[in-house]
């Protein structure tokens, strides 16, 4: 009955580190529905590329899932109204990576989509695996760029771009990226415990757009229950289960393409270039919406999960809801949070402003306390070389820190400065407390370019 | 780059009450299990076995030298580094002084007068360490840069007749302390001067369990004459392995330092070199005697004067071992292993320079 297969890779990767998970906090949290709040402000960017541009004029009334910005190029995506409204005064919001970018303001009027209703329509229903063919890869494609779908794991790149057809590289595999490798988060995880049927059907849909054979679904071994919800919808589909061992970066895409197909993306490349398109879970189902019931991306699964936290949840919220909000809902931050972060701990951004809205690629809140940081004084690097015994990319992280300090050029090109993904695992062994992925950023935009 | 500074939220009100929230880079998650300073009491831990063995076999006078060499190289620190305008409690702090102090009284020879273990250590940690920038920042290992120092400053009270404790000549057994170092004898074959029943020592094969041969059993155990440290192989195997299982020291180290001198100590004996042993104990009297299992587990596995790279580690210990077998057999010291570390050392940057690991996917170019 389970679909776990042979898989061509060794189901991990040389080096990496194993954080606490912390994922005790919210995997148990069914995910909840907050009431739809008074106000969205939805940003004009939040995916990779260009900005969308803005389709509406102030106090214009929108209805939710109509189109309010569209895509300003081919790599862009366009946004649409999360709640039915009358919009506001176009404005403009600092994004958790620091950006400022343009949003439109969205004040709720009228009535809402809410509840257990709202969950059907994202994700409730007959979701078909078969007789999917009747879908070409043009309707896929614009389906998906209709909708305004970006990766939903975080990078939040336009899911149609990754489908244009490249004669010269073809793709074989689709892979749905199920790792959700970063501690506390367990939104990816609740969306597969309970509603698996939307991202098979949303990877098949996915494998017919970029034309690929295989379709499989990578899971880390620490979520077993994800494992036998996610094979017993797959049924047979054909859609293959590969189960990874637990590491942190095993979500970074370069990490589980190495993991599940044993295949090695080239630095400075994408995984299109070894025949392979990976797809968030998340995206997947959002794909199967846009698809055959021709939804939007309007709303997403976020945990808010932490020590800091006073109820940690899994919530379905509308994008460009607030973090202000989302917190309230979760019982308020604790006397002892001293950190807010979007995203996980190892690679997610601190917020200095907590009404920062979600958006497409927020994939949750970690609010950390001060016994989970360490606020140590940075030592001397004793070149003890941990760091270069956890990079996932083969890197010498303290040779590029040692680079960034100095500001010496050539020793960072001599260590392959570019090829760095921040993941952190270099700055979460470092003994010395030294900040080598501050540095490397720091060194990054400071390089001049070739 | 500073310490991390706590900063308030910009737009956030003083709060009455409530929890303060401050911002930083990411990643927010530390390893809790090693710190530098954990580091360095690791390494301390695993001399123990030598500390014990050197008061066993030296008496009192090794605990005199190690406090000496302790107290040397702290007030070293603390001196050279308040001449530079640093804290210089803050570089005591990280305990890396009292590990240079500790390795270097295990180098030096249990005679050593107090003074020739004191110029060491303020010569090990000033001109060795801090004079470079202090921790992580010296070339050299500091330690083998003191006892450098004093072996040509003092050649008398460390050359090879110097290890030897003038025996008593009405007592019935001889003193292991009153015997030639292994690696003297293997020198200077039979002439060993000063040690009666020495010729017995070099012509017997596979030798027996008697007072006056040095077996590979007293050789494993610790039964000779050598400095306060390095006597005892068994101690350091153990610390040593003790040190390789915490990943304070690296392992590929050790293992290019006794592959290496193993291969060329049985090429050598081969081809007849064996200075009247069987090869096994040829090989024996090199792995076990001598500075070697001290050097490669304590003195060459410092992590800031050795390669950042498994392979350049590798590349490290290999080079290691050759040059301790050249200075050991063609040189006029008996012993070998200082002078090769700090050769090898000295080769650390180009090393550190060619092996630069290829990320995975190839190296980074073209695209910015």
């Amino acid at each position: 009955m389970t679909a776990l297969s042979d898989i061509p890779g060794k189901g991990s990767f040389p080096r990496g580190v194993h954080p606490p998970e912390g994922k005790l906090f919210a995997e148990n949290s069914a995910v909840e529905i907050p009431p739809q709040p008074a106000k969205v402000a939805i940003p004009l960017l939040q995916h990779t590329g260009a900005p969308a541009e803005s389709l509406v004029k102030i106090r214009q009334e929108v209805t939710l899932g109509e189109p309010i910005g569209k895509a300003g190029g081919f790599i862009s995506a366009g946004v649409h109204a999360t709640i039915t409204g009358k919009v506001g005064k176009q404005g403009v919001c600092t994004l958790p990576n620091g950006r400022h970018v343009s949003m439109i303001p969205i004040t709720a009027e009228g009535d809402q989509l809410e509840g257990q209703a709202l969950w059907d329509d994202c994700f409730g229903g007959y979701w078909p695996t078969e007789g999917l063919e009747q879908y070409s890869h043009e309707q896929i494609s614009q389906a998906v760029g209709d909708a305004g779908i970006v990766g939903l794991g975080g990078a939040a790149f336009p899911s149609h771009v990754k489908f244009a057809r490249n004669e010269a590289k073809p793709i074989d595999t689709i892979l749905i990226n199920g790792c959700e490798c970063e501690p506390y988060l367990t939104a990816d995880y609740r969306l597969m415990l309970e509603a698996p049927q939307p991202i098979i059907t949303g990877a098949l849909l996915a494998a017919r757009a970029a034309g690929a054979k295989n379709v499989i679904i990578a899971i880390e071994d620490n979520k077993p229950q994800a494992v036998e919800t996610m094979a017993q919808a797959a049924g047979s589909s054909g859609v293959k289960i590969a189960e990874l061992h637990t590491k942190y970066p095993m979500g970074g895409e370069k990490q589980t393409i190495l993991a599940t197909l044993g295949r090695i993306v080239p630095t400075g490349g994408l995984p299109l270039d070894v025949g392979v398109v990976v797809v968030n879970v998340g995206t997947a189902a959002a794909i199967a919406r846009a698809v055959l019931r021709g939804k939007p991306l309007t709303h997403r699964i976020v945990t808010v999960s932490g020590a800091g936290i006073a109820n940690p949840k899994n919530l379905l919220v509308p994008i460009g809801a607030g973090y202000a909000e989302l917190i309230d809902y979760c019982g308020g931050l604790r006397d002892n949070a001293v950190r807010v972060v979007a995203g996980g701990p190892m690679m997610g951004f601190t917020l200095g402003n907590l009404d920062t809205p979600v958006t497409k690629g927020s994939s949750g809140l970690t609010v950390l306390t001060a016994s989970d940081i360490k606020q140590a004084e940075e030592t001397n690097c004793v070149r003890c070389g941990r760091c270069v015994d956890v990079c996932p990319l083969n890197l010498v992280p303290t040779k590029l820190a040692l680079a960034s300090k100095h500001e010496d050029w050539d020793l960072a090109r001599r260590h392959h400065l570019t090829a760095c993904m921040e993941c952190g695992c270099c700055a979460y062994a470092c003994p010395a407390s030294l900040p080598l992925v501050q540095l490397m950023r720091v060194a990054k935009a400071k390089m001049p370019r070739d | 780059m500073e310490n991390k500074k706590q900063t308030e939220a910009p737009d956030s009100p003083p709060a009455p009450a409530g929890p303060v929230i401050h911002v930083a880079p990411s990643p927010h998650s530390y390893s809790t299990s090693l710190t530098t300073r954990r580091m360095m009491l690791d390494v301390l831990m695993a001399t123990a076995p030598l500390v014990i063995w050197a008061v066993i076999q030296f008496g009192v006078g090794a605990l005199i030298q190690l406090l000496v060499c302790v107290v040397g190289c702290v007030a070293a620190e603390i001196a050279f580094t308040a001449m530079r305008g640093r804290c210089p409690m803050k570089a005591v702090k990280d305990l890396s002084a009292i590990v240079t102090g500790v390795i270097l009284a295990m180098s030096l020879p249990g005679t050593a007068p107090w003074y020739v273990g004191l110029i060491a250590a303020g010569s090990a940690v000033g001109i060795g360490k801090v004079v470079f920038g202090g921790l992580g920042q010296n070339i050299f290992n500091p330690a083998m840069v003191g006892r450098a120092f004093v072996v040509i400053c003092f050649a008398g009270a460390l050359a090879a007749g110097a290890y030897e404790v003038p025996a008593d000549p009405d007592a019935d057994t001889i003193d292991v302390v009153s015997r030639a170092t292994p690696m003297t004898v293997l020198k200077t074959g039979a002439e060993a001067p000063a040690v009666p029943e020495a010729s017995e020592t070099t012509d017997s094969a596979g030798a027996d369990e008697d007072d006056s041969g040095v077996s590979i059993t007293s050789l494993f155990l610790g039964n000779v004459n050598g400095s306060i440290g390095e006597v005892s192989a068994i101690a350091c195997l153990i610390g040593g392995l003790y040190l390789c299982l915490r990943r304070t020291a690296a392992w590929e180290i050790p293992l290019g330092v006794i592959a290496a001198s193993a291969i060329v100590t049985v090429l050598v004996g081969l081809c007849g070199g064996g200075a009247g042993l069987s090869l096994l104990d040829f090989l024996g009297y090199h792995m076990f005697g001598g500075a070697m299992l001290f050097g490669a587990f304590y003195i060459a596995t410092d992590p800031v004067s050795s390669p950042i790279t498994p392979r350049g580690r590798l590349i490290f210990g290999v080079g290691l071992g050759l040059f301790i077998m050249l200075f050991r057999m063609m040189s006029a010291f008996p012993e070998g292993v200082m002078f090769a570390v700090l050769m090898m050392n000295a080769i650390v940057p180009l090393i550190n320079r060619c092996t630069i690991p290829t990320p995975v996917g190839g190296p980074a170019g073209g695209r910015k």
